[in-house]
Protein backbone atom coordinates (compact mmCIF):
# COMPACT_ATOMS: atom_id res chain seq x y z
CA UNK A 1 0.00 0.00 0.00
CA UNK A 2 1.72 3.56 -0.75
CA UNK A 3 -0.31 5.81 1.09
CA UNK A 4 1.39 9.03 -1.92
CA UNK A 5 -0.74 6.90 -4.10
CA UNK A 6 -3.85 6.80 -1.94
CA UNK A 7 -2.92 10.55 -1.19
CA UNK A 8 -2.77 10.98 -5.31
CA UNK A 9 -6.18 9.68 -5.90
CA UNK A 10 -7.92 11.48 -2.75
CA UNK A 11 -6.23 15.20 -4.34
CA UNK A 12 -7.38 13.84 -7.67
CA UNK A 13 -11.62 14.41 -6.22
CA UNK A 14 -10.44 16.86 -3.52
CA UNK A 15 -9.19 19.06 -6.48
CA UNK A 16 -12.68 18.85 -8.24
CA UNK A 17 -14.64 19.69 -5.58
CA UNK A 18 -12.65 22.66 -4.71
CA UNK A 19 -12.93 24.00 -7.87
CA UNK A 20 -16.05 24.19 -8.04
CA UNK A 21 -18.81 25.53 -5.57
CA UNK A 22 -21.89 24.18 -7.20
CA UNK A 23 -20.32 20.88 -6.30
CA UNK A 24 -20.14 22.42 -2.62
CA UNK A 25 -23.48 23.81 -2.94
CA UNK A 26 -24.59 20.04 -3.95
CA UNK A 27 -22.86 18.46 -1.19
CA UNK A 28 -24.62 21.29 1.12
CA UNK A 29 -27.98 21.74 -0.43
CA UNK A 30 -29.60 18.05 -0.43
CA UNK A 31 -28.50 17.14 3.44
CA UNK A 32 -30.16 20.78 4.73
CA UNK A 33 -33.21 20.25 2.71
CA UNK A 34 -33.97 16.59 3.93
CA UNK A 35 -33.04 17.49 7.60
CA UNK A 36 -35.37 20.76 7.12
CA UNK A 37 -38.30 18.76 5.73
CA UNK A 38 -38.06 15.98 8.28
CA UNK A 39 -37.63 18.76 10.58
CA UNK A 40 -41.09 20.08 9.68
CA UNK A 41 -42.47 16.50 9.76
CA UNK A 42 -41.11 15.74 12.86
CA UNK A 43 -42.98 19.03 15.08
CA UNK A 44 -46.07 17.90 12.72
CA UNK A 45 -45.65 14.84 14.58
CA UNK A 46 -44.95 16.12 17.68
CA UNK A 47 -48.40 17.55 18.20
CA UNK A 48 -50.46 14.95 16.77
CA UNK A 49 -49.01 11.74 18.07
CA UNK A 50 -48.77 10.63 21.32
CA UNK A 51 -45.90 8.32 20.21
CA UNK A 52 -43.83 10.61 19.56
CA UNK A 53 -45.15 13.11 21.83
CA UNK A 54 -42.12 13.71 24.13
CA UNK A 55 -38.96 12.44 21.11
CA UNK A 56 -39.43 15.30 18.42
CA UNK A 57 -35.48 14.17 18.00
CA UNK A 58 -36.56 10.65 16.96
CA UNK A 59 -37.53 11.28 13.44
CA UNK A 60 -34.80 14.51 12.95
CA UNK A 61 -31.89 12.00 14.11
CA UNK A 62 -32.89 9.18 12.46
CA UNK A 63 -33.04 11.43 9.06
CA UNK A 64 -29.59 12.56 10.24
CA UNK A 65 -27.97 8.96 10.34
CA UNK A 66 -30.15 7.97 7.30
CA UNK A 67 -28.76 10.75 5.14
CA UNK A 68 -25.32 10.29 6.30
CA UNK A 69 -25.27 6.64 5.50
CA UNK A 70 -26.84 7.72 2.00
CA UNK A 71 -24.40 10.41 1.25
CA UNK A 72 -21.77 8.07 1.96
CA UNK A 73 -22.74 5.51 -0.42
CA UNK A 74 -24.04 7.67 -2.81
CA UNK A 75 -20.49 9.72 -2.36
CA UNK A 76 -18.46 6.63 -3.01
CA UNK A 77 -20.62 5.29 -6.45
CA UNK A 78 -20.50 9.20 -7.63
CA UNK A 79 -16.87 8.90 -7.41
CA UNK A 80 -16.44 6.10 -9.22
CA UNK A 81 -18.73 7.08 -12.07
CA UNK A 82 -16.99 10.25 -12.04
CA UNK A 83 -13.91 8.29 -13.54
CA UNK A 84 -16.59 6.63 -15.80
CA UNK A 85 -18.24 10.24 -16.84
CA UNK A 86 -15.02 12.61 -17.68
CA UNK A 87 -13.48 9.71 -19.53
CA UNK A 88 -10.49 9.29 -16.74
CA UNK A 89 -11.52 5.28 -16.52
CA UNK A 90 -9.12 3.91 -18.37
CA UNK A 91 -6.29 6.26 -17.16
CA UNK A 92 -6.62 5.18 -13.72
CA UNK A 93 -6.84 1.37 -14.14
CA UNK A 94 -3.60 1.86 -16.33
CA UNK A 95 -1.81 3.65 -13.24
CA UNK A 96 0.38 1.71 -10.86
CA UNK A 97 -2.53 1.47 -8.32
CA UNK A 98 -3.87 -1.91 -6.47
CA UNK A 99 -7.22 -2.49 -6.02
CA UNK A 100 -7.04 -2.01 -2.68
CA UNK A 101 -5.18 1.26 -2.85
CA UNK A 102 -8.07 2.65 -5.00
CA UNK A 103 -10.72 1.12 -2.57
CA UNK A 104 -9.29 2.76 0.18
CA UNK A 105 -8.54 6.30 -1.38
CA UNK A 106 -12.30 6.15 -2.44
CA UNK A 107 -13.32 5.16 1.08
CA UNK A 108 -11.50 8.00 2.80
CA UNK A 109 -12.53 10.88 -0.19
CA UNK A 110 -16.74 8.92 0.55
CA UNK A 111 -16.21 10.07 4.20
CA UNK A 112 -14.68 13.55 3.61
CA UNK A 113 -17.76 14.22 1.14
CA UNK A 114 -20.03 13.13 3.21
CA UNK A 115 -19.07 14.99 6.86
CA UNK A 116 -19.42 18.22 4.42
CA UNK A 117 -22.88 17.48 3.77
CA UNK A 118 -23.32 16.35 7.62
CA UNK A 119 -22.03 19.21 9.81
CA UNK A 120 -23.96 21.88 8.62
CA UNK A 121 -27.11 19.68 8.86
CA UNK A 122 -25.75 18.90 12.75
CA UNK A 123 -25.64 22.90 13.02
CA UNK A 124 -28.68 23.28 11.32
CA UNK A 125 -30.84 21.63 13.41
CA UNK A 126 -29.97 23.58 17.11
CA UNK A 127 -31.02 26.83 16.20
CA UNK A 128 -33.84 25.31 13.92
CA UNK A 129 -35.49 22.77 16.44
CA UNK A 130 -33.47 22.79 19.16
CA UNK A 131 -32.29 19.36 18.93
CA UNK A 132 -28.97 17.72 18.72
CA UNK A 133 -27.99 14.49 17.71
CA UNK A 134 -25.30 14.72 20.06
CA UNK A 135 -27.68 13.46 22.62
CA UNK A 136 -26.74 10.10 21.45
CA UNK A 137 -23.85 10.64 23.57
CA UNK A 138 -20.17 8.46 22.82
CA UNK A 139 -22.87 6.18 21.19
CA UNK A 140 -23.38 8.44 18.29
CA UNK A 141 -19.76 7.21 17.15
CA UNK A 142 -20.94 4.01 17.36
CA UNK A 143 -23.68 4.28 15.10
CA UNK A 144 -22.45 6.13 12.72
CA UNK A 145 -19.49 4.09 12.05
CA UNK A 146 -21.89 1.05 11.50
CA UNK A 147 -23.47 3.62 8.70
CA UNK A 148 -20.88 4.66 7.31
CA UNK A 149 -19.07 0.81 6.66
CA UNK A 150 -22.43 -0.22 5.51
CA UNK A 151 -22.88 3.02 3.32
CA UNK A 152 -19.36 1.91 2.02
CA UNK A 153 -20.21 -1.73 1.62
CA UNK A 154 -23.28 -0.63 -0.69
CA UNK A 155 -20.86 1.68 -2.41
CA UNK A 156 -18.36 -1.05 -2.97
CA UNK A 157 -21.40 -3.62 -4.03
CA UNK A 158 -22.48 -0.91 -6.65
CA UNK A 159 -19.01 -0.44 -7.75
CA UNK A 160 -18.28 -3.76 -8.54
CA UNK A 161 -21.46 -3.94 -10.81
CA UNK A 162 -19.71 -0.65 -12.59
CA UNK A 163 -16.49 -2.41 -13.10
CA UNK A 164 -18.35 -5.65 -14.00
CA UNK A 165 -21.52 -4.53 -16.33
CA UNK A 166 -19.96 -0.94 -17.18
CA UNK A 167 -22.12 2.45 -17.04
CA UNK A 168 -25.69 0.30 -18.12
CA UNK A 169 -25.43 -0.11 -13.81
CA UNK A 170 -25.36 3.27 -13.08
CA UNK A 171 -29.23 3.76 -12.05
CA UNK A 172 -28.47 0.71 -9.69
CA UNK A 173 -26.18 3.18 -8.49
CA UNK A 174 -29.15 5.62 -7.29
CA UNK A 175 -31.49 3.25 -6.34
CA UNK A 176 -30.01 0.97 -3.77
CA UNK A 177 -30.81 3.14 -1.11
CA UNK A 178 -34.36 3.72 -2.03
CA UNK A 179 -34.59 0.12 -2.03
CA UNK A 180 -32.91 -0.86 1.19
CA UNK A 181 -34.56 1.93 3.33
CA UNK A 182 -38.14 0.18 4.06
CA UNK A 183 -36.21 -2.60 5.88
CA UNK A 184 -33.79 -0.35 7.44
CA UNK A 185 -36.43 0.51 9.62
CA UNK A 186 -35.21 4.24 10.07
CA UNK A 187 -38.72 5.94 10.91
CA UNK A 188 -40.62 3.46 12.35
CA UNK A 189 -40.60 -0.07 15.03
CA UNK A 190 -39.34 -3.08 13.34
CA UNK A 191 -42.68 -4.52 14.74
CA UNK A 192 -44.68 -2.37 12.09
CA UNK A 193 -43.41 -4.48 9.27
CA UNK A 194 -44.73 -7.74 7.73
CA UNK A 195 -43.10 -11.03 9.58
CA UNK A 196 -41.44 -11.98 6.27
CA UNK A 197 -39.99 -8.48 5.57
CA UNK A 198 -38.68 -8.63 9.19
CA UNK A 199 -36.74 -11.65 8.65
CA UNK A 200 -34.74 -9.52 5.90
CA UNK A 201 -34.40 -6.38 7.57
CA UNK A 202 -32.53 -8.35 10.62
CA UNK A 203 -30.06 -9.37 7.88
CA UNK A 204 -29.23 -5.79 7.84
CA UNK A 205 -27.01 -3.75 10.09
CA UNK A 206 -29.81 -1.26 9.31
CA UNK A 207 -32.32 -1.79 11.74
CA UNK A 208 -30.00 -2.91 14.69
CA UNK A 209 -28.49 1.28 14.15
CA UNK A 210 -31.69 2.76 13.98
CA UNK A 211 -33.73 0.58 16.39
CA UNK A 212 -30.85 1.32 18.65
CA UNK A 213 -31.08 5.04 18.07
CA UNK A 214 -34.96 5.16 19.37
CA UNK A 215 -34.08 3.30 22.06
CA UNK A 216 -31.45 5.61 23.56
CA UNK A 217 -33.59 8.66 22.71
CA UNK A 218 -36.69 7.36 24.34
CA UNK A 219 -35.67 5.21 26.71
CA UNK A 220 -32.67 6.38 27.78
CA UNK A 221 -30.84 3.59 27.84
CA UNK A 222 -28.51 1.47 25.72
CA UNK A 223 -28.49 -2.49 24.63
CA UNK A 224 -25.14 -3.25 23.33
CA UNK A 225 -26.49 -6.16 21.80
CA UNK A 226 -27.59 -4.03 19.04
CA UNK A 227 -24.41 -1.89 18.15
CA UNK A 228 -22.75 -5.97 18.45
CA UNK A 229 -25.02 -7.08 15.80
CA UNK A 230 -24.97 -4.16 13.39
CA UNK A 231 -20.73 -4.03 13.55
CA UNK A 232 -20.49 -8.19 13.44
CA UNK A 233 -23.18 -8.03 10.29
CA UNK A 234 -21.10 -5.14 8.91
CA UNK A 235 -17.92 -6.71 8.81
CA UNK A 236 -19.56 -9.99 6.80
CA UNK A 237 -20.97 -7.84 4.41
CA UNK A 238 -17.81 -5.43 3.60
CA UNK A 239 -15.20 -8.59 3.18
CA UNK A 240 -18.30 -10.28 0.58
CA UNK A 241 -18.12 -6.65 -0.97
CA UNK A 242 -14.43 -6.12 -1.07
CA UNK A 243 -14.04 -9.69 -2.28
CA UNK A 244 -16.90 -9.19 -4.88
CA UNK A 245 -14.92 -6.14 -6.04
CA UNK A 246 -11.67 -7.94 -6.42
CA UNK A 247 -13.78 -10.99 -8.60
CA UNK A 248 -15.71 -8.41 -10.79
CA UNK A 249 -12.17 -6.45 -11.72
CA UNK A 250 -10.66 -9.93 -13.13
CA UNK A 251 -13.96 -10.42 -14.63
CA UNK A 252 -13.94 -7.31 -16.46
CA UNK A 253 -10.37 -8.09 -17.72
CA UNK A 254 -11.75 -11.06 -19.30
CA UNK A 255 -14.44 -9.33 -20.46
CA UNK A 256 -13.23 -6.49 -21.83
CA UNK A 257 -15.22 -3.58 -19.78
CA UNK A 258 -12.43 -1.63 -18.85
CA UNK A 259 -11.17 -1.09 -21.95
CA UNK A 260 -14.90 -0.08 -23.43
CA UNK A 261 -16.48 1.36 -20.18
CA UNK A 262 -15.68 5.18 -20.73
CA UNK A 263 -16.79 4.88 -24.73
CA UNK B 1 19.80 -2.92 -28.51
CA UNK B 2 18.17 -4.32 -25.72
CA UNK B 3 14.31 -5.69 -26.42
CA UNK B 4 12.24 -4.46 -23.79
CA UNK B 5 8.83 -5.89 -25.04
CA UNK B 6 8.76 -9.36 -26.18
CA UNK B 7 5.17 -10.80 -27.06
CA UNK B 8 4.58 -14.51 -27.47
CA UNK B 9 2.09 -15.99 -29.13
CA UNK B 10 -0.77 -13.55 -27.85
CA UNK B 11 -4.34 -14.64 -28.23
CA UNK B 12 -7.44 -13.10 -26.72
CA UNK B 13 -11.30 -14.83 -27.39
CA UNK B 14 -14.65 -13.37 -26.38
CA UNK B 15 -16.38 -16.07 -25.94
CA UNK B 16 -16.25 -18.06 -29.42
CA UNK B 17 -14.86 -14.89 -31.26
CA UNK B 18 -11.59 -14.90 -31.18
CA UNK B 19 -10.04 -10.85 -31.28
CA UNK B 20 -6.47 -11.72 -31.22
CA UNK B 21 -4.75 -15.28 -32.48
CA UNK B 22 -1.31 -16.33 -31.55
CA UNK B 23 0.84 -12.77 -32.55
CA UNK B 24 4.25 -12.22 -32.09
CA UNK B 25 6.68 -9.38 -31.78
CA UNK B 26 9.40 -7.77 -30.23
CA UNK B 27 10.18 -4.29 -29.62
CA UNK B 28 13.58 -2.92 -28.42
CA UNK B 29 14.69 0.14 -27.04
CA UNK B 30 15.01 3.12 -28.94
CA UNK B 31 12.60 2.03 -31.46
CA UNK B 32 8.88 2.70 -32.53
CA UNK B 33 7.11 -0.11 -33.85
CA UNK B 34 3.89 0.95 -35.95
CA UNK B 35 0.81 -1.24 -35.70
CA UNK B 36 -1.70 -0.94 -38.63
CA UNK B 37 -4.74 -2.60 -39.64
CA UNK B 38 -8.01 -1.84 -40.19
CA UNK B 39 -10.85 -1.12 -37.48
CA UNK B 40 -11.95 -4.34 -35.29
CA UNK B 41 -8.08 -6.11 -36.63
CA UNK B 42 -6.91 -6.40 -32.84
CA UNK B 43 -4.81 -3.40 -32.59
CA UNK B 44 -6.55 -2.33 -29.65
CA UNK B 45 -7.19 -4.88 -27.81
CA UNK B 46 -3.64 -6.45 -28.23
CA UNK B 47 -3.04 -2.85 -26.47
CA UNK B 48 -5.28 -3.43 -23.82
CA UNK B 49 -3.45 -6.75 -23.12
CA UNK B 50 -0.36 -4.65 -23.04
CA UNK B 51 -1.94 -2.33 -20.45
CA UNK B 52 -3.13 -5.16 -18.38
CA UNK B 53 -6.90 -3.85 -18.85
CA UNK B 54 -7.30 -7.25 -20.79
CA UNK B 55 -6.28 -11.09 -19.88
CA UNK B 56 -5.09 -13.02 -22.53
CA UNK B 57 -6.85 -15.93 -23.18
CA UNK B 58 -3.22 -17.33 -24.03
CA UNK B 59 0.42 -16.37 -24.48
CA UNK B 60 2.39 -13.57 -22.95
CA UNK B 61 3.79 -10.45 -22.59
CA UNK B 62 6.88 -9.41 -21.58
CA UNK B 63 7.66 -5.98 -20.67
CA UNK B 64 11.45 -5.33 -18.87
CA UNK B 65 11.76 -8.67 -18.16
CA UNK B 66 8.98 -9.63 -16.58
CA UNK B 67 5.67 -10.93 -17.62
CA UNK B 68 2.72 -8.53 -16.99
CA UNK B 69 0.12 -11.26 -15.79
CA UNK B 70 2.52 -11.65 -12.87
CA UNK B 71 4.03 -8.05 -12.32
CA UNK B 72 0.89 -5.56 -13.56
CA UNK B 73 1.69 -2.85 -11.45
CA UNK B 74 5.49 -3.40 -11.10
CA UNK B 75 5.21 -2.82 -15.17
CA UNK B 76 2.12 -0.20 -14.94
CA UNK B 77 5.13 1.65 -13.38
CA UNK B 78 7.44 1.60 -16.37
CA UNK B 79 4.84 2.01 -19.40
CA UNK B 80 2.46 4.65 -20.04
CA UNK B 81 -0.05 5.48 -22.95
CA UNK B 82 -2.00 7.95 -25.10
CA UNK B 83 -4.98 7.64 -26.85
CA UNK B 84 -8.03 10.28 -28.12
CA UNK B 85 -10.38 7.99 -26.73
CA UNK B 86 -9.47 8.56 -22.92
CA UNK B 87 -9.40 12.09 -21.45
CA UNK B 88 -8.40 13.71 -18.58
CA UNK B 89 -10.57 15.15 -15.58
CA UNK B 90 -11.96 17.76 -17.57
CA UNK B 91 -12.73 20.30 -14.21
CA UNK B 92 -9.12 20.22 -13.38
CA UNK B 93 -6.59 22.34 -14.38
CA UNK B 94 -3.90 20.98 -15.95
CA UNK B 95 -0.88 21.33 -13.38
CA UNK B 96 -3.41 19.43 -10.94
CA UNK B 97 -4.44 16.56 -13.48
CA UNK B 98 -0.37 16.09 -14.00
CA UNK B 99 0.27 16.48 -10.11
CA UNK B 100 -2.45 13.74 -9.25
CA UNK B 101 -1.08 11.44 -12.17
CA UNK B 102 2.75 12.03 -11.18
CA UNK B 103 1.66 11.13 -7.37
CA UNK B 104 -0.63 7.95 -9.12
CA UNK B 105 2.60 7.08 -10.91
CA UNK B 106 5.05 7.75 -7.40
CA UNK B 107 7.06 10.55 -9.18
CA UNK B 108 9.69 11.40 -6.63
CA UNK B 109 9.86 15.48 -7.82
CA UNK B 110 6.79 16.02 -9.73
CA UNK B 111 7.53 19.85 -9.65
CA UNK B 112 10.77 19.03 -11.43
CA UNK B 113 9.08 17.02 -13.81
CA UNK B 114 6.21 19.20 -14.53
CA UNK B 115 9.07 21.95 -15.62
CA UNK B 116 10.47 19.74 -17.77
CA UNK B 117 7.63 18.83 -19.59
CA UNK B 118 5.93 21.51 -19.84
CA UNK B 119 9.20 23.30 -21.64
CA UNK B 120 9.27 20.43 -23.57
CA UNK B 121 6.21 20.35 -24.87
CA UNK B 122 4.83 24.27 -24.51
CA UNK B 123 2.54 23.81 -21.71
CA UNK B 124 3.83 27.09 -19.69
CA UNK B 125 0.35 28.63 -20.40
CA UNK B 126 -1.33 26.31 -20.06
CA UNK B 127 -0.47 24.73 -16.35
CA UNK B 128 -3.24 27.08 -14.57
CA UNK B 129 -5.88 26.70 -17.61
CA UNK B 130 -9.29 24.41 -17.18
CA UNK B 131 -8.28 20.97 -18.89
CA UNK B 132 -11.53 20.83 -20.28
CA UNK B 133 -11.53 24.55 -21.72
CA UNK B 134 -8.49 23.26 -24.02
CA UNK B 135 -8.43 22.91 -27.42
CA UNK B 136 -7.58 19.42 -28.99
CA UNK B 137 -4.34 20.38 -30.08
CA UNK B 138 -3.60 21.64 -26.42
CA UNK B 139 -5.62 18.77 -25.11
CA UNK B 140 -3.44 16.10 -26.78
CA UNK B 141 -0.12 17.69 -25.63
CA UNK B 142 -1.77 17.44 -22.04
CA UNK B 143 -2.35 13.98 -22.58
CA UNK B 144 1.32 13.60 -24.18
CA UNK B 145 2.60 14.96 -20.36
CA UNK B 146 0.33 13.26 -18.87
CA UNK B 147 1.55 10.22 -20.81
CA UNK B 148 5.31 11.24 -20.13
CA UNK B 149 4.94 12.13 -16.32
CA UNK B 150 6.24 8.65 -15.04
CA UNK B 151 9.72 8.53 -17.30
CA UNK B 152 8.21 5.17 -18.97
CA UNK B 153 10.28 2.67 -20.52
CA UNK B 154 7.62 2.24 -22.85
CA UNK B 155 5.08 4.11 -24.63
CA UNK B 156 1.72 3.18 -26.25
CA UNK B 157 0.13 5.41 -28.35
CA UNK B 158 -2.77 4.87 -30.09
CA UNK B 159 -3.98 7.38 -32.53
CA UNK B 160 -1.37 10.00 -31.14
CA UNK B 161 -2.29 12.62 -33.35
CA UNK B 162 -5.85 11.57 -34.74
CA UNK B 163 -7.81 15.25 -35.52
CA UNK B 164 -4.90 17.39 -34.95
CA UNK B 165 -4.06 20.48 -37.38
CA UNK B 166 -0.88 19.60 -40.04
CA UNK B 167 1.32 21.65 -37.52
CA UNK B 168 0.71 20.21 -34.25
CA UNK B 169 0.75 16.96 -35.56
CA UNK B 170 4.15 17.65 -37.00
CA UNK B 171 4.95 18.85 -33.46
CA UNK B 172 3.40 15.92 -31.80
CA UNK B 173 5.85 13.58 -34.05
CA UNK B 174 9.27 16.01 -34.20
CA UNK B 175 8.89 15.53 -30.37
CA UNK B 176 8.01 11.54 -29.92
CA UNK B 177 11.01 11.52 -32.64
CA UNK B 178 13.29 13.37 -30.38
CA UNK B 179 12.23 12.08 -27.07
CA UNK B 180 12.89 8.37 -28.37
CA UNK B 181 16.35 9.36 -28.89
CA UNK B 182 16.98 11.37 -26.02
CA UNK B 183 15.43 8.48 -23.51
CA UNK B 184 16.23 5.61 -26.02
CA UNK B 185 12.24 4.22 -25.05
CA UNK B 186 10.25 1.87 -26.99
CA UNK B 187 7.19 3.22 -28.69
CA UNK B 188 4.40 1.15 -30.04
CA UNK B 189 2.19 3.06 -32.28
CA UNK B 190 -1.08 2.35 -33.38
CA UNK B 191 -2.50 4.51 -36.23
CA UNK B 192 -4.24 4.98 -39.51
CA UNK B 193 -2.16 7.88 -40.42
CA UNK B 194 0.41 5.97 -43.25
CA UNK B 195 2.06 9.09 -43.30
CA UNK B 196 3.21 9.68 -39.53
CA UNK B 197 3.97 5.47 -39.56
CA UNK B 198 6.57 5.85 -42.86
CA UNK B 199 8.08 9.01 -41.18
CA UNK B 200 8.59 7.52 -37.55
CA UNK B 201 8.24 3.79 -37.74
CA UNK B 202 11.52 1.45 -38.86
CA UNK B 203 9.59 -1.76 -38.09
CA UNK B 204 5.38 -1.84 -39.49
CA UNK B 205 2.93 -4.73 -38.06
CA UNK B 206 0.07 -5.22 -40.59
CA UNK B 207 -2.30 -6.76 -38.63
CA UNK B 208 -6.02 -7.91 -40.18
CA UNK B 209 -8.89 -10.20 -38.28
CA UNK B 210 -6.16 -11.17 -35.15
CA UNK B 211 -3.11 -11.88 -36.89
CA UNK B 212 -0.43 -10.22 -38.57
CA UNK B 213 -0.23 -10.89 -42.52
CA UNK B 214 2.51 -9.16 -43.20
CA UNK B 215 5.38 -6.92 -41.38
CA UNK B 216 8.29 -4.93 -42.15
CA UNK B 217 9.69 -1.88 -42.60
CA UNK B 218 7.42 0.85 -44.70
CA UNK B 219 10.28 0.72 -47.49
CA UNK B 220 10.40 -3.15 -47.64
CA UNK B 221 6.70 -2.95 -47.34
CA UNK B 222 6.42 -0.62 -50.25
CA UNK B 223 8.63 -2.26 -52.62
CA UNK B 224 7.68 -5.92 -51.80
CA UNK B 225 4.27 -4.86 -52.74
CA UNK B 226 5.05 -2.68 -55.55
CA UNK B 227 3.13 0.29 -54.63
CA UNK B 228 3.69 4.26 -54.02
CA UNK B 229 3.17 4.12 -50.35
CA UNK B 230 1.80 2.51 -47.54
CA UNK B 231 -1.15 3.36 -47.71
CA UNK B 232 -1.36 1.73 -50.51
CA UNK B 233 0.19 -1.25 -49.47
CA UNK B 234 -2.35 -1.09 -46.70
CA UNK B 235 -5.24 -0.80 -48.99
CA UNK B 236 -3.99 -3.72 -51.26
CA UNK B 237 -3.49 -6.32 -48.17
CA UNK B 238 -6.82 -5.42 -46.50
CA UNK B 239 -9.19 -5.66 -49.82
CA UNK B 240 -6.95 -8.61 -51.30
CA UNK B 241 -7.65 -10.40 -47.94
CA UNK B 242 -11.83 -8.84 -48.32
CA UNK B 243 -11.93 -10.49 -51.86
CA UNK B 244 -10.23 -13.58 -50.45
CA UNK B 245 -12.55 -14.15 -47.67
Amino acid sequence: MSLIRIYGLFLRHFFLITRSFPRILDLIYWPSIQITLWGFISNFFASHSSYYNNAVGVILTCAILYDFLFRTSIGFNMLFLEEIWSRNFTNLFIAPMKISEIITSLVFTALIRALIGLIPAIILTSPLFGISILDLGIYLFFLFLSLYIFGITLGILVSSGLLRFGPSFENIAWSTMFLLAPFGCIYYPIETLPEIFQKIAYSLPLVYVFEEARNILINNSVNLENLYSALKLNVVYLTLAIILFYYSFSEARKKGTLINIGE
Amino acid sequence: MQTLVEVKNLKKSYGLKEAVKGISFKIKDNEILGLLGPNGSGKTTTIGMMLGLLKPSDGEIIIDGKKIEENRIEILKKINFISPYIELPKKLSVRQNLIVYGKLYSVSDIKRRIEYLSEKLRLGDLLNKITGELSSGQKNRVSLAKALINEPKVLLLDEPTASLDPEIGDFVRTFLENYKKEKKISILLASHNMNEVTRLCKLTLMMKDGIIIDSGSPEELINKHGRKNLEEVFLKLTRSNNESN
